[in-house]
């Protein structure tokens, strides 16, 4: 498989604080990579860091073979990567309908992307005119990945997805990056949770420390649990 | 005069004032909800601009009508450039950090007002205004002009909301406003819609400072005094809300005038200022305000 995302010797950090030391990492296309890591390993940090909102101090990312570190923050979004940030973060006094439109007007996209991305999320489709702030956590975490997808990005980031959800929406959110993976989008995914990861993945990179360990297919991480509890502590 | 037309003269002269404010206050609301920037030099814009509009029209040798409308265009695109210069070398320096910037924005107060009394001069410079109409009610005469200042200000607050809530400007200029990292993370170029809001806000005082010149005269000194009223409107009002910054600023201003006629400006001062000491302890947001994410 071809390889969509090449992550070179990144490093990053906040003010005089450094976080990622050089992490190294390859994305191929539709496939699922979920990083596992411990708390302030810098899983956040490197999502962010793709996306050009912490600045790279060192190493670079290209989007097939396009250099991203070069770009504004801004414009990494409209070379085809979109972010689903811990916290969905959604504009929450705005409506439904309006956080999608932020989402399609990043790559100009239209009304034909917007009913593909409510086919994918049809309890959307019921609430456009309500605010967002409104929705359920689960509805607000589809919210925020509709309007991720509504860039149609190559790349897809997502960060901690799952996290305060019932059951049943994390199997719903599992399905729809289970679809995506179908539909031909690469995603990296960050999880707290071992076994969501287990069942979503197709191959997981552990970071330590904001460096880049091992990366593994995903069967190779089934068989060996004591390396997921080295890297995260459970397992 | 009886009570009933004294209360209706009161009252209109305090709709003019509250247009105004409204104007001037919304630029100073849309600056800090979008960027969170207190520009401590937003009364120095209404200045420039009401200096601007007297050295446009004095130039204009034609009905006072035309030299009005010229400076109705020139002086706030004038202003914007300068408050466009201003955010480039100043504000973006600073990365917007809000000590920063209120810090700066002083020194832009300075340093505007000193630049516009060495140029200009100390004199009050008197605009003529675009047309003279009475209109005659029953009990007493009333400028025509001052009621198209109230006309003229409505109809730029409903473009204003027009703009933030029916448009893709106004909707950008939201998403910045909610979470300007998340807004970034979908391709919305944050400095510039910075620089964007920071011109409007300098060129909606500006405008204001336009429709009022032809009623009180422009001098260097008289930003200081819109620059209070700003502050106190957008601080009951709710900094960022439009909704708040009209109401409180037709509270503010209709107040004004009425207190003023009937007792005095000092007392509708100390009534505005009290207003105010009682929306920061008991409901610091304003009344229409959000707190910030």
């Amino acid at each position: 498989m071809a390889e969509v995302l090449t992550v070179t010797r990144l490093s990053s950090g906040y003010g005089e604080l450094p976080v990622l030391h050089g992490v190294s990492f390859d994305l191929r296309d539709a496939e699922v990579l979920c990083l596992l890591g411990r708390n302030g390993a810098g899983k956040t940090t490197l999502l962010k860091t793709i996306m050009g909102l912490v600045p790279a101090t060192a190493g670079s990312t290209q989007l097939r073979g396009r250099e991203l570190t070069r770009l504004s923050a801004h414009e990494v979004p409209r070379a085809g990567i979109a972010y689903v940030p811990q916290g969905r973060r959604l504009f929450a006094e705005m409506t439904v309908a309006e956080n999608l439109e932020i989402g399609l007007m990043a790559r100009q996209k239209g009304h034909a992307t917007r009913e593909r991305v409510l086919d994918l999320f049809p309890v959307l489709r019921e609430r456009l005119r309500q605010r967002s702030g409104t929705l359920s956590g689960g509805e607000q975490q589809m919210l925020a990945m509709a309007r991720a997808l509504c860039l149609e990005p190559e790349v897809l980031l997502l960060d901690e997805p799952t996290e305060g959800l019932m059951p049943s929406m994390i199997a719903r959110i599992r399905e729809a990056v289970a679809a995506l993976r179908a539909e031909g989008v690469s995603t990296i995914l960050v999880e707290q949770r071992v076994d969501a990861v287990l069942a979503v993945a197709d191959r997981v990179l552990f970071l330590e420390n904001g460096r880049s360990r091992d990366v593994l297919d995903v069967a190779t991480v089934r068989a060996d649990p004591a390396m997921v509890r080295r890297y995260v502590g459970v397992g | 005069m009886a009570f009933g037309p004294h209360l209706l003269l009161a009252t209109l002269d305090g709709l003019v004032t509250a247009a105004i404010l409204a104007l001037t206050a919304l630029g100073l609301s849309l600056v800090f909800g979008v960027m969170r920037v207190v520009n401590v030099a937003h009364g120095e814009f209404f200045m420039l601009g009401a200096i601007v509009a007297w050295f446009v029209s004095s130039l204009v040798d034609a009905h006072p009508a035309i030299g009005f409308l010229a400076a109705l265009v020139v002086s706030p695109l004038v202003v914007g450039a300068v408050a466009l210069v201003s955010e480039r070398l100043v504000l973006r320096r600073l990365n917007y950090q809000p000590e920063a910037t209120i810090v700066a924005t002083i020194g832009m107060l300075y340093i505007i007002q000193q630049l516009a009394l060495t140029t200009f001069g100390p004199a009050a410079r008197a605009v003529p205004a675009p047309f003279s109409l009475r209109i005659d009610f029953p009990w007493f005469g009333y400028s025509g002009y001052k009621l198209a200042v109230i006309a003229a200000a409505v109809l730029l607050i409903l473009a204003t909301w027009f703009v933030l809530t029916r448009t893709r400007v106004g909707l950008v200029m939201r998403a910045t406003q909610y979470d300007s990292e998340t807004a970034q993370a979908f391709g919305i170029p944050v400095d510039r819609v910075y620089a964007g809001v920071f011109a409007t806000g300098a060129m909606l005082a500006a405008v204001a400072a336009v429709l009022i010149v032809p009623v009180q005269q422009a001098y260097y000194l008289m930003g200081l005094d819109p620059l209070l009223l700003s502050f106190i409107v957008v601080i009951i009002g709710g900094l960022g809300s439009l909704r708040g910054t009209v109401v409180a600023a037709v509270l503010v201003g209709v107040g004004d005038g009425v207190v003023s006629a009937f007792f005095s400006p000092t007392l509708a001062k100390i009534i505005a200022t009290l207003l105010v000491a009682l929306v920061l302890v008991f409901r610091p947001q304003g009344l229409f305000g959000t707190t910030a994410r």
